[in-house]
């Protein structure tokens, strides 16, 4: 009898497995769903080029349509998974259908966290992880009103970007101290406040948002200070929750995250998971995280198929992740918590900086704003668990590639 | 439509339609041509889409810019013709493109 392999979830997980699933020359039965109606596409133009009316719809799609009939990849499109049934081996799809499966996947993402505050509901106040979300959000930087966007991470700070260049005005709200705290040094952040701020955007820091006020759609922020700023529209971005709703109902293991072990395997023998949804071990590290990327997605997916194909692939990359804002291109690689000492290279004022994260000596990550070089040896130094001289580091005329050797 | 032939490190020879207004990555990608990875999805932050352009095209194509070359300095093996195929938008002008591509990406 044929095998049967479900995909829960056609992102770029799920779409990544069911490639590698052919290439690793698996013959059985393949089948998506995918509660979105889009083909699986790419989400991070949606920040920037698409937002920006710079690229084409089609152009997402990681895939032409044809190419799951092509490689009888069943993909069911703007249906929802409802239940797994672990001991019938079933997934029940919302309408009733139940499929069978002997191997599942489960790629759902992690959909953005919601704001709970009063007025939170009003109509033009946007979250940001769809086609359908940009879609939204692309008119109202027509509209030359202020944007207010909640917490100044990566995706609001590509927006706050965006809508600047747009022409309009834009206030950007953050409750921590800096931009971008959670995931990079105090550097950084420096360099990312600095280039909204010249940039024209009003970051606030340390700005709590009490609500919102308005007659059915949004006119104004109101903070906790008691300061109401108004503005057209509201863009929030304060994070991103694993969809782990279909695996805890199942009882599978969950904590930030479906809990999978180093080859992308959940406790159950017949469940894997991928991408943005797991919980995964780091050999490299030590423990265990939650990424949210593109990279992440592709090679655990790919670790996913691997194994479901009767394969032996452990998955334990260096975590890279990339953003672009105006003219700067950030790139990251690897995690900086628990460094202990942090080495600048470039000089501040210049639109060029890396900042290399040590512990005990060894290099844990490394961000570079407009400094490939820098970004692509530091990734094969935190690879090799390096502990390069920060002298050399530190020094912009100092040959990186000489750490190599 | 224009046509790009992608020449695998092995020899493999995969000649595919590339509509104007397209990457040459993307060209690839679309028509599953192996070796090209892509992982960024075109921007220009992962160097996994390197090829070597043929002599005879280089003019043609190009050369490329500050950033792109500072990532092709550390691709694997990278040549004076080394470009992110990401980078390179198809024309009516490079219908019979030749890329070589790289053993292998990063
Ligand atoms: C605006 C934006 C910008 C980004 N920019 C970058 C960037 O620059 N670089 C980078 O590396 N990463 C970026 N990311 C993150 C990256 O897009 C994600 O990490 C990646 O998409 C994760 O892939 P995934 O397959 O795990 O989840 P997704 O791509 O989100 O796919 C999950 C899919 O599962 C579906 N689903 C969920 N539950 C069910 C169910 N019960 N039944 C059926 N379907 C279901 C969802 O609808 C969704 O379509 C960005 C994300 C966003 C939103
Ligand atoms: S696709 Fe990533 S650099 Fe070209």
């Amino acid at each position: 009898m044929t095998e049967r392999v479900v995909i829960i979830g056609a992102g770029q997980a799920g779409a990544q497995a069911a490639a590698s699933l052919r290439v690793e020359k698996f013959d059985g039965a393949i089948t998506m769903i995918g509660a979105e109606t889009e083909p699986p596409y790419q989400r991070p133009p949606l920040s920037k080029a698409y937002l920006q009316g710079a690229l084409e719809k089609s152009r997402l799609y990681l895939k032409p349509v044809e190419f799951y009939e092509k490689h009888s990849i069943d993909l069911r499109l703007g249906v929802r998974a409802s239940a797994i049934d672990r001991a019938a081996k079933t997934v029940t799809l919302e309408g009733g259908e139940a499929l069978s499966y002997d191997k599942l996947l489960i790629a759902t993402g992690a959909p953005p966290r919601k704001l709970k505050a009063p007025g939170a509901e009003l109509a033009g106040i946007h979250y940001l992880r769809s086609i359908a979300d940009s879609d939204a959000l692309g008119p109202v930087l027509k509209s030359g009103e202020r944007i207010v966007i909640v917490g100044a991470g990566y995706i609001g700070l590509e927006v706050a970007a965006v809508a600047r260049k747009a022409g309009l005005p834009v206030t950007v709200l953050e409750a921590m101290e800096r931009p971008l705290q959670r995931v990079a040094g105090p550097e950084v952040s420096a360099f990312y406040a600095d280039l909204h701020r010249s940039a024209g955007v009003d970051l606030r820091i340390g700005a709590m948002v009490a609500g919102f006020e308005g007659e059915g759609r949004v006119r104004a922020a109101v903070l906790k200070d008691g300061e109401t700023i108004p503005c057209g529209a509201v863009l929030v971005g304060v994070g991103a929750a694993p969809e782990t709703g279909l695996a805890e109902a199942a009882g599978l293991k969950v904590e930030n995250g479906v809990w999978v072990d180093d080859h992308a395997r959940t406790e159950d023998p017949a469940i894997w998971a991928a991408g943005d949804v797991t919980n995964h071990p780091s050999a490299l590290y030590g423990r265990r995280m939650r990424l949210e990327s593109v990279p992440n997605a592709i090679e655990q997916g790919k670790a996913a198929a691997v194994n479901m194909a009767g394969g032996d692939m452990v998955y334990d990359t260096v975590p890279w992740f990339w953003s672009d804002q105006y003219d700067v291109k950030l790139q990251t690689a690897g995690i900086s918590e628990g460094a202990d000492a942090r080495v600048v290279r470039g000089a501040p004022g210049e639109r060029k900086l890396a900042v290399w994260y040590l512990k005990e000596g060894r290099l844990l990550a490394v961000d570079t704003m407009n400094d490939p070089p820098s970004f692509l040896i530091g990734k094969k130094l935190i690879a090799a668990k390096s502990t390069p001289d920060p002298k050399i580091l530190a020094d912009s005329a100092a040959d990186l590639k000489s750490l190599l050797s | 439509m224009p046509k790009i032939t992608f020449i695998e490190h092995s020899g493999a020879e995969h000649v595919v339609d590339a509509d104007v207004g397209l990457s040459v990555m993307e060209a690839a990608v679309r028509n599953s041509v192996p070796g090209i990875d892509a992982d960024c999805g075109g921007a220009c932050a992962c160097a996994t889409c390197h090829v070597y352009v043929d002599a005879a095209w280089i003019e043609k194509t190009g050369k490329p810019e500050a950033m792109e070359e500072s990532m092709l300095d550390f691709a694997h093996e990278p040549k004076e013709n080394s470009r992110l195929s990401c980078q390179i938008n198809m024309t009516a002008d490079l219908d019979g493109l030749i890329v070589r591509l790289p053993e292998f990406q990063g």
